[in-house]
């Protein structure tokens, strides 16, 4: 995979939001908060790479930074060698439909005052306003099949979904313009485990058929370790550890890998017994 | 077995057939919820009568709101009485006008105020708030000083001044009401646009790349609607009170027009002739009215309750 041309890198990547304390006066200095604090990493063609920290640590927030949905402090970002962050608002619109975004909340991310096929169509519409009516519905309904949906539910409303049918319309959505890569903002993590198996192998099997890349943002590492080619760990919004996903989970480097491996549960009794007590004999040593 | 086969038949071939399931919108379920609001629809209904009063009653009277009936001219308090006989169904005025006729005129005048009142306040107040809320910032900041500042004059003194220095007319009554009503409801807009615009379906609509202006008309609009739609009905009423309190001082619609505020003055001023009926029926009307589009409200707000989603 490292050898291909990188369609995403992005460089030093620096997001800073300023925080005003309450009652603060208008000429207070606010504080500055680095949510962000210079991440590099290029993802190649088909690659899927899995983001994984702890809340709070910058996931969200670098991922909106790449798309400029919010405005980021520094660093560069290339999208197929042009820079993202030097562009205007047209030319801007012309990438925003390669990049494609798969949100955390399935009922959210849809507004509820629209049936499935409009949420589905909207990006259609946006990008290509002159398509038919027809041809829209067409690809509307092809697209619902394709992530598992009955066709026949086009003029459902979103409340009329279950969570993971809700995540199915979001997929569709964000594949109508035919993207090169999607951003999945933690995309499972609001279903339940059965159906977060369902939505990651849905994901993993369009990425095989489209050629798609995926940024694969998560808290469960082992929902990232399933589903991406690279791992990379972010800590207080720098990179603690990046490299193929087996090596990480299996060989960690940093003493924050460490320990948020450490933190995942084991569904065994015995086994979790047993780690619990090497780890007590551990701190004990030490 | 206790199969129906001619159904079990039947959705084979709905099944077959692969139709398109209608889903059921939001408005939907409110509408349902709504009319099982035993209060609201009979409010509904009371009111759909007033609205059909004031357009086809001109029909039913004997007498048209400008002729003066000379026979009881200067016996009003004894022929002038509400009778069926002499066609005076609500009886006259002190100048011996059919009062049903007038009422008719009346309903007519103050139900149009209160309608446009609301309307102008939903139209412009929902659009310059979500406007203000969506694109935040300084022009938030801008945008909703100029209402503090609007807010902070006391509008009946405006109203008031402009009906004296402009002349008293209706349109000029649209005008000043039409200033006044949106402020408040484009404070609502606003807020509500803030609690949406961070919700994930406004992003994916930001993300996908879909213009602001869409983004406002299409994701943030429909889904204030429920808020706007309670606080408009609510709104009728307080413009109708505002016009008849406007036009209770006089300086409201003018003769030979007049409106339910402007009748129940005259009512008031002649009820020591014993005339009751000049304002009874005045006021019944506009009290049902009232009454009515509180209920209406109350059953809207409780059908579109956002925890019920």
């Amino acid at each position: 995979m490292s050898t291909k041309e990188p369609i995403l890198s992005v460089r030093d990547m620096r997001v800073e939001f300023k925080i005003k304390k309450q009652n603060a006066l208008p000429w207070h200095q606010p504080e500055i908060l680095r949510a962000v604090k210079g991440v590099s990493f290029d993802l190649a063609e088909g690659e899927t790479l899995g983001i994984v920290g702890e809340s709070g640590c910058g996931k969200s927030t670098l991922a909106r930074a790449i798309i400029r949905m919010i405005p980021s402090q520094g660093g560069e970002v290339f999208w197929q060698g042009r820079d993202l962050m030097k562009m205007n608002e047209k030319g801007l619109l012309g990438i925003r439909k390669e990049i494609q975004m798969i949100f955390q909340d399935p009922l959210a991310s849809l507004n509820p005052r629209l049936t499935a096929g409009q949420i589905i169509a909207e990006p259609l519409k946006t990008h290509h306003p002159s398509t038919s009516k027809d041809e829209v519905k067409k690809q509307v309904r092809e697209l619902m099949e394709k992530v598992g949906l009955s066709a026949r539910m086009i003029n459902r409303y979103p409340h009329e979904f279950s969570g993971g049918q809700c995540q199915r319309i979001g997929i569709a959505r964000a594949l109508i313009t035919n993207p090169k890569l999607i951003i999945c903002d933690e995309p499972v993590s609001a279903l339940d485990v059965s159906v977060q198996a369902q939505v990651v192998n849905l994901l993993m099997d369009l990425q095989k058929e489209l050629g798609l890349s995926l940024l694969f943002i998560a808290h469960d590492l082992s929902v990232v370790k399933h589903i991406s080619n690279r791992i990379m760990v972010l800590e207080f919004g720098d990179i603690a550890e990046i490299g193929e996903a087996h090596d990480v989970i299996h060989n960690p480097q940093s003493p924050y890998t460490k320990e948020l491996i450490n933190a995942v549960p084991i569904p065994d009794p015995i086994a979790e017994r047993k780690r619990i007590a090497e780890r007590r004999a551990l701190e004990a040593k030490a | 077995m206790m199969v129906d086969v001619q159904k079990m038949e039947q959705l084979a071939d709905n099944l077959a057939v692969q139709e398109e399931v209608q889903g059921r919108s939001l408005f939907a379920d409110a509408r349902r919820r709504f009319l099982k609001n035993k209060a609201a629809v009979v409010s509904l209904i009371i009111l759909c009568a007033v609205l059909l009063f004031s357009i086809f009653g001109h029909m039913i009277t004997a007498w048209s709101n400008e002729e003066i009936d000379w026979g009881i001219l200067g016996q009003i308090a004894e022929l002038g009485a509400p009778s069926i006989e002499n066609g005076h169904y609500f009886g006259t005025d002190q100048l011996g006008r059919d009062l049903f006729a007038r009422v008719v005129q009346g309903t007519q005048v103050s139900l149009m105020v209160g309608i446009v009142g609301a309307l102008i306040a939903v139209v412009v107040g929902t659009l310059y708030g979500a406007i203000a809320g969506y694109t935040g910032g300084k022009v938030d900041n801008v945008m909703m000083r100029i209402v503090d500042i609007l807010q902070s004059i006391p509008y009946m003194f405006v109203l008031i001044l402009l009906l004296v220095v402009f002349g008293r007319s209706i349109f000029m009554l649209f005008v000043g009401i039409g200033l006044i009503s949106w402020l408040d409801m484009s404070r609502i807009a606003r807020g509500q646009t803030l609690t949406l615009k961070n919700k994930e379906f406004v992003e994916a609509a930001v993300a996908t790349g879909v213009k602001p202006i869409t983004i406002i008309l299409r994701h943030i609009v429909p889904n204030l609607l429920g808020v706007v739609v309670v606080y408009s009905t609510l709104l009728v009423p307080q413009m109708i009170l505002t016009e008849s309190f406007i036009s209770f001082l006089g300086l409201g619609v003018q003769e030979p027009n007049t409106s339910w505020g402007a009748m129940i003055a005259e009512g008031a001023g002649a009820m020591q002739y014993g005339t009751l009926w000049q304002l009874a029926f005045p006021m019944f009307f506009f009290i049902i009215t009232l009454f009515s589009f509180f209920f209406i409200g109350d059953g809207l707000r409780d059908a579109l309750d956002p925890k019920d989603r």
